[in-house]
């Protein structure tokens, strides 16, 4: 009911100028995946997933206790993304450190006030960080990478069960393919047919390290999801028309996987200064800091922002 | 001669889940040894094989959690929490989901070795926030062990005995309670699982050399009622015997201890089971005697206790029971 108020395009690149702010403002954060995963996330909250109103507050409340015996009136995120109903989609964020990005988007498709990014990383706040299950969007833990998919696997099978014609979505990074829980997840959902379940990958090629190539090699991984019982679409992973296409791809019993290739410095040019060490990029000094905010936003078509030094 | 009961576990999940499709029954390759051979057969829809893949098989739990499902993961008690430790803590115990962990050969129940053999769990369970652990005893418990899990409101750890198993009890497990089995006052035993049993076949030697047992019977580890144990350590003279199937650091034993030094007890207290060690393969007769986790151990802990010598011997105890290691109640001979 929220979707499409806005150009996805537009969405992608309201999630990176906020990305952008957050990390000229705070010395540093999580940029190149706002640059990798800007469409792919605007996609699925802007036009492909349906998704109920939200149920939260637009300002999200502080962090209210752990779930706990003694904690009640505990919740997760998961109403940023609407309710819990047979017939809307689900979806989580697999790779917990996207939080930024992921919170970036909440805003540009109104689910979530401008007010929660300032909230980010704040003592007290539930805005985490590192996505936790009560953090706006987020429904479980995924910062131990590699756990998402399974956890999707199995609430789409529940689900299956109950009869709900909702799907159940992962967004999910190429590192996660390092894990060997991943490739369990996929045979699992081959051998027992979840078809309601699908993922959409930002194939970046950067992990915590650096290069994936110089950290461990995972070789052509569309051959793998489909040797595992996957089907598996791959695509450019800025490109909208293409995301539109793949998620038709027929996949009766079987998950499907749509490997989005990407730039981590796709629309931050200046950011491949940075290559490999893509992950979180902390500015090593000032002036890198001036130079890199003049020419983001020269990119992204905004005004630098005057930051407190 | 006690009554023995073969596979409880069988029939007792079969009566208790069958036909409640909130329940569902997940198994690792393992479905026969862990006595859920027949339910799979006789009620497919509500099985669900996950393959020797437990890291997934846990996060898919928590998934099925999500669904307003209460999956039963059946699978020998360490392939549920050492390879697969972060699934169980992050798609789980934190979110709390109804996810009973069926734990099957505990301690050294099992000729299988150390990678079989879970002889940490209990230590590894309690640290866990938000989990509960139950342990069974006899068959009474085992046919009680499903109705107990499911009770509870959040992930439950169940050490599982299989196979052909003792009656000694005659009612079910209520959580939270413990069996007072003896109510004598000079020492406390503490026992929990087939350490009980041992107990029991020391009990009337014990009785015969003059010492007055209380002992009581733990099948809620956590959470735990500790006024009721402090209670018990306060009608007796001497202080406390704790024996488990399970190593003394972090177990049974070391609730014990935690509970008598937060009350500042200043009794005695004897820790018996696998003394910093891991076990080896062998029978459960054999492994009880050479780890010192049987009935003879408990009277040389109560004697060390007491300081004093009963002059009990082996010939004293009632007769050991000897498990048959090749069974029709068991699968395979682990």
């Amino acid at each position: 009911m929220l979707n499409n108020e806005r150009d996805t395009a537009q969405v992608a690149l309201g999630i990176r100028r906020r990305v952008y702010e957050h990390a000229m403002r705070n010395n540093g954060g999580y940029l190149s995946q706002a640059c990798s995963a800007g469409e792919q996330l605007a996609w699925l909250y802007n036009e492909e997933l349906n998704l109920g109103a939200p149920t939260l507050p637009m300002i999200p409340k502080d962090f209210a206790g752990v779930p706990h015996v003694d904690n009640p009136d505990y919740h997760t995120g998961a109403g940023y993304n609407g309710p819990a109903a047979p017939d809307l989609d689900r979806l989580f964020i697999a790779p917990a450190h996207y939080a930024l990005v992921a919170y970036a988007t909440l805003i540009e498709v109104g689910r979530m006030a401008p007010e929660g990014l300032e909230m980010f990383n704040k003592d007290g706040s539930s805005v985490e960080m590192i996505g936790a299950e009560h953090s706006p969007g987020m429904e479980v833990h995924n910062g131990t990478l590699g756990i998402g998919l399974s956890t999707a696997a199995g609430l789409a099978y529940g689900r299956r069960l109950r009869g709900d014609t909702g799907r159940t979505c992962v967004f999910m990074s190429d590192g996660e393919v390092q894990e060997g829980q991943t490739w369990e997840a996929v045979q699992a959902c081959a051998h027992h047919g979840i078809d309601n379940v699908f993922a959409i990958m930002d194939v970046n090629d950067q992990q915590c390290d650096g290069a994936m190539s110089s950290v461990m090699e995972v070789g052509d991984i569309r051959s793998k999801f489909l040797n595992f019982g996957a089907t598996c679409v791959e695509i450019d992973g800025h490109d909208l028309d293409a995301m539109r296409q793949a998620v038709k791809e027929p996949h009766e019993g079987k998950p499907l996987i749509i490997l989005a290739r990407t730039n981590p410095f796709h629309t931050m040019s200046i950011l491949e200064e940075r290559f490999p060490r893509l992950h979180y990029v902390r500015f090593k000094s000032e002036d890198e800091r001036a130079r890199m905010n003049l020419s983001i936003a020269a990119d992204l078509g905004v005004d630098p922002i005057a930051y407190e030094h | 001669m006690v009554e023995m009961v073969s596979r409880p576990y069988a029939g007792a999940f079969e009566k208790f889940a069958a036909g409640n499709p909130d329940i569902l029954c997940l198994s690792a390759d393992l479905t026969s040894s862990c006595e859920i051979d027949g339910f799979r057969d006789r009620h497919p829809d509500q099985f669900l094989s996950l393959g020797m893949a437990e890291q997934n098989m846990m996060s898919f739990a928590g998934g099925l959690g999500m669904a307003g499902f209460r999956p039963f993961i059946h699978t020998f008690g360490v392939f549920m929490y050492r390879r697969p430790y972060d699934q169980l803590m992050a798609s789980i115990a934190y979110p709390r989901r109804k996810v009973r962990l069926m734990g099957f050969l505990p301690g050294i129940t099992t000729p299988g070795g150390m990678t079989h053999q879970s002889i940490e769990d209990i230590s590894v369970m309690r640290s866990i926030p938000n989990m509960t652990i139950l342990e069974t005893g006899d068959a009474t418990e085992v046919e009680s062990i499903c109705e107990a899990a499911d009770s509870i409101d959040g992930p439950v750890w169940c050490r599982v005995l299989r196979g052909s198993v003792p009656r000694l009890f005659d009612t079910p497990i209520k959580v939270g309670e413990m069996r007072e089995l003896a109510s004598g006052a000079d020492v406390l035993v503490v026992t929990s699982g087939i350490c009980t049993e041992e107990a029991l076949r020391a009990r009337s030697a014990l009785a015969d050399a003059g010492v007055s047992i209380r002992h009581l019977h733990l099948h809620t580890i956590k959470p735990f009622n500790a006024q009721a144990l402090l209670d018990h350590i306060g009608s007796v003279r001497h202080g406390v015997v704790v024996l488990e199937n399970h190593v003394t650091e972090g177990g049974v034993g070391s609730l014990v201890a935690e509970t008598m030094a937060d009350a500042g007890v200043g009794k005695r207290l004897v820790r018996l089971g696998l003394k910093d060690t891991y076990a080896h393969g062998g029978s459960r007769s054999y492994l009880m005697r050479y780890y010192g986790l049987d009935a003879l151990a408990l009277v040389q802990g109560i004697e060390e206790l007491m300081a004093h010598k009963f002059g009990i011997s082996e010939n004293d105890l009632s007769a050991a029971r000897v498990d048959a290691v090749h069974s029709l109640a068991k699968a395979e001979g682990l």
